[in-house]
This record gives structure tokens, C-alpha cells and sequence, in this order.
């Protein structure tokens, strides 16, 4: 899978799951303060990360995880360490 | 001591939406019941259920509010902000007041399950999502409701099996009366998806009846083979009487008694003794003689005991002055957690527009039956005063005494 897939798959889990604007979304975007997200949708991400890449996140993972470029990257990288 | 009246009321129930499809239904008496293919599929000794659309409410609600409530939350948020609009209640007036909220509920099955699933299936419990604990708690309703609200006032849930709601009313008034809160949103909440009454089921408690589904909710009548179960959501705001003036408020009814007791007995077999003492204890709080009421919405389900009971109750202390019964479960089905909020709402509709629902299905009395006053097809009559009947598993009673404001 290529990062360019992943982005596309969670900008459009986003949008319809979490029902976020696609205009907000944007590789800089801050998860809790541009995206609106709260540490109950972490737990949900969790959830469509695993279902949809296989990958499970953990949580000290996730306290780095600021900006929507992070989430990409972090699941990019575990994608490529499988 | 405060005076406690209704200020508002709303409902979303098997015959209808809200309270004018529901007044509507009640008048003509039509029943809510249908056969569910989906529960015989899985086993269900009966199908029969009341039928109960699941409210679409995004776009409504925010996703956080909705991935934390189960389907009576869902249920209850509708009911509830037709009560807050009657009641003239806007988010101004909620975000400047202290009000409550008190809801009667005893379960919530699928989220219960699912997580379950889940975590037996996955051995990872962080694939069970954010909204498992808040919609599988027993206060769900009341804890999704006060937050959507934005409430600052009394915030639980009473459970008291077939009672739950009538008692959330009774603790409403309660508080009210002796000057805790000011205003309260009370109600009830019953769940209806597939699994949620299996284990009711189980017991062999329910209408055999499924060649005719709006006939097999017959309370009182000799034919009767058990009950039906149903749900949906009702909400009746209680408000002291001196803030409700002040507002202009539209005033519905007013609270005067309220009885409860415990039959202290059996688990499942309903008493007579139980009720009466409930009933006594309501008609002393409301300080009436029995002669003063015009109307009993009967608790009676369509069970053989639980009907026999009831009638041997109420025609214990009522025999001399009959007064006109029905069971509004003949309609609706046996609305359990719910029904002693949605029947309150039900009797508030018939007290404002001087009908009294009937007791569809009633076409032959059994002794006991024989002895009160039951009405099966709908009367014009004027309601000054009613008494609302809710009993449940483990002899819980409760009983409700409403007066027409004046």
C-alpha cells in the first residue's frame, strides 16, 4: 500500500465516519484543535485503523500522534515494517 | 409543600411518533402490535411486538452524541424535545436553570452483547469502540440526554422493572414537592430490537396469539394468553407550580399523589395486597376517597394473574364508586420500563380532550373482570382526576394520582 493510499483512506473514513469538512482536512491539520477530535475518537480511529489496515495502535503511540501528517506517517511506517 | 404540575409531555411510541398521531390512535383505538419473522428466526416462542422506527438522527445530533446512545436514548431524545417544545423550554431556559432529569430504564441489550462479542472474538478489548460503555449502561438515557440538554440538575436513572417510569415520575414529584429542584424532565425509556426481550421470552409470558397480531394484547378479557411486549420513549416535565406561572407556562395537569410499596412475595408472581397498599398510599398522599376518581389507566398487561390481580384490587377499593378502567396496553403492547411515563402522557391526552381510550380487545369479561368498569370502545367523558397503575417483576409497585389543574 502506498502512502498516497493511506491518505486517501483516512481522509475519507474522516469525512464520512467522523463527519469532518473536507476542506479542514489538510496533511498540517491538528487532530484536537483544526479536526475537532477528542481522546473518545482516538479510541475509534483505533478501531478503523485495525479494521482497515490491520494495525493496532497504541495508546503511548497515539500521544504522539499531533497533526493528521503524523497519523499518515505512523501508519505508513508500521504498513512498511509489516 | 410545592405544588408539582405537568408542563410538558412527549412521546414516541408504537402508535405514533408524537402526540397527535398518538392522540389520534388512541381515539380510534388502533394497535401498535405486528409479527416480527426476525424473532421466530432466532427462536422466539412468540414474535409478536409492538413496532417502533428507529429515529434518524444525523444531521440532528453531532456523531459523539450519537455513537454514546443505544435506540431508547434515540427514542427518549425525541420524546423529549417535543416535551421541552410544549413546555416552552428552550436551550436558553435549560442552560439558566437548574433541571433535572430522572428517567425509569432496566436494560440496554445490544450494546451489551456486542462488546461481549467483540472481546470474546478479538481476545482486545480496544475493538470495542468508544460508545459500548455509555450506550450499555442501565443510565444511559438519562446520562446521553443530560449532556445533549446541557443540563445542571438531578441526573439518574431509576430502575424499577415494569415500574421504572412511574416511579422516575413519583421521585420527579418527590423532589419537587419538597423544594430540591424546580423543574425535573422525567420519563421513560424501553428498548424493542431483537435480543432485548429474549430472555423474557424465555419465560413463556408472551401471546401465543400470532395469527392476529392487533388482537393479542387483550388485557382483562377471559381469552387473554399473555402479554406483548413494545417500547418507544416518553417524557412528562414536572415543574413546580409557582415557576410555571411565572413563565406563562402551558399547565397539563397537576401531580397530587403518589403511592409505592413492595409485594415482598415472588419474583415474577404478581400480588393483590402489593397493589392495593400502593394504591392506598397514592389516594392518602392526593388525600381523596376513591369515590374522586374518574379514570384508571390499569397496569394490566394481557397475563392471566397479573389481570386477575389488578381487577381484584381495584375492584376492592374502587367496587362501590366504578370507575371507568382501561389498559392502554390492549394498543400499544406492554411498553414496559416505559409504560408507566407513556401511559401518564396517554391518560394527560384523554384528561385534555374529555375521552377516556378504550380497552380494544375486551369482548368478554372474565369473575374478576366482571366486577370494574372497563370500557372497550373509546367514551366521551370528562377527566378530573386519574389514576395511573405501573407493577413490575419483584412486586415493585407504583401508582400516580393526576388532577386537572384549576
Amino acid at each position: 500500500m502506498t502512502r498516497e493510499n493511506v491518505v486517501r483512506t483516512i481522509n475519507g473514513l474522516l469525512t464520512e465516519e467522523f463527519e469532518i469538512e473536507e476542506k479542514a482536512i489538510s496533511s498540517d491539520a491538528h487532530l484536537k484543535d483544526d479536526l475537532g477530535l477528542e481522546s473518545l475518537d482516538f479510541v475509534d480511529i483505533a478501531v478503523i485503523v485495525q479494521k482497515e489496515f490491520g494495525l493496532t495502535l497504541k495508546g503511548e503511540e497515539m500521544t504522539s500522534i499531533r497533526t493528521l501528517g503524523n497519523l499518515y506517517d505512523h501508519i505508513y511506517t508500521c504498513i512498511q515494517k509489516k | 409543600m410545592n405544588r408539582v404540575v405537568i408542563t410538558g409531555t412527549g412521546i414516541y411510541s408504537s402508535i405514533g411518533k408524537n402526540l397527535a398521531e398518538v392522540k389520534d390512535s388512541l381515539m380510534a383505538g388502533k394497535s401498535g402490535v405486528f409479527l416480527d419473522m426476525e424473532r421466530k428466526a432466532y427462536g422466539y416462542q412468540s414474535g409478536l411486538t409492538g413496532r417502533v422506527e428507529r429515529p434518524h438522527l444525523k444531521g440532528i445530533l453531532d456523531r459523539r452524541s450519537r455513537v454514546c446512545m443505544p435506540e431508547h436514548a434515540e427514542f427518549a431524545y425525541m420524546s423529549t424535545v417535543e416535551a421541552l417544545r410544549e413546555a416552552k423550554m428552550d436551550s436558553e431556559f435549560l442552560a439558566g436553570n437548574e433541571v433535572g432529569i430522572l428517567f425509569g430504564n432496566d436494560s440496554s441489550t445490544p450494546p451489551v452483547i456486542e462488546c461481549v462479542d467483540i472481546i470474546r472474538q478479538r481476545k482486545d478489548t480496544t475493538m470495542v469502540g468508544s460508545g459500548s460503555v455509555f450506550q450499555s449502561m442501565n443510565s444511559s438515557v438519562t446520562m446521553n440526554l443530560s449532556v445533549i440538554f446541557q443540563l445542571k440538575g438531578v441526573n439518574f436513572t431509576i430502575s424499577g422493572a415494569c415500574a421504572s417510569g412511574s416511579h422516575a415520575i413519583g421521585m420527579g414529584y418527590f423532589l419537587i414537592r419538597h423544594g430540591y429542584q424546580k423543574t425535573i424532565i422525567c420519563g421513560g425509556a424501553q428498548e424493542v430490537n431483537l435480543f432485548c426481550v429474549g430472555s423474557f421470552d424465555a419465560l413463556g409470558a408472551f401471546s401465543k396469539r400470532e395469527s392476529e397480531p392487533e388482537k393479542a394484547s387483550r388485557p382483562f378479557d377471559r381469552t387473554r394468553d399473555g402479554l406483548v411486549p413494545s417500547g418507544g420513549a416518553a417524557t412528562v416535565i414536572l415543574e413546580d407550580l409557582d415557576s410555571a406561572l411565572k413563565r406563562g407556562a402551558p399547565i397539563l395537569g397537576e401531580v397530587i399523589g403518589y403511592g409505592f410499596s413492595s409485594d415482598g412475595i415472588h419474583i415474577s408472581v404478581p400480588d393483590v395486597e402489593g397493589p392495593m397498599r400502593a394504591i392506598s398510599m397514592a389516594l392518602k398522599d392526593a388525600g381523596l376517597q376513591p369515590g374522586k376518581i374518574d379514570y384508571i389507566n390499569a397496569h394490566a398487561t394481557s397475563t392471566q394473574l397479573g389481570d386477575q390481580n389488578e381487577a381484584r384490587a381495584i375492584d376492592e377499593l374502587f367496587g362501590k364508586y366504578k370507575p371507568v378502567v382501561s389498559s392502554t396496553k390492549s394498543m400499544t403492547g406492554h411498553e414496559m420500563w416505559m409504560a408507566g411515563a407513556s401511559e401518564v402522557v396517554y391518560s394527560l391526552l384523554m384528561m385534555k380532550d374529555s375521552f377516556i381510550a378504550p380497552n380494544i380487545n375486551f369482548t368478554e369479561p372474565d369473575e374478576f373482570s366482571s366486577k370494574l368498569n372497563i370500557t372497550p370502545v373509546m367514551l366521551r367523558k370528562n377527566i378530573d382526576i386519574f389514576l395511573s397503575n405501573s407493577f413490575g417483576f419483584g412486586g415493585t409497585n407504583s401508582c400516580l394520582i393526576i388532577k386537572k389543574f384549576d
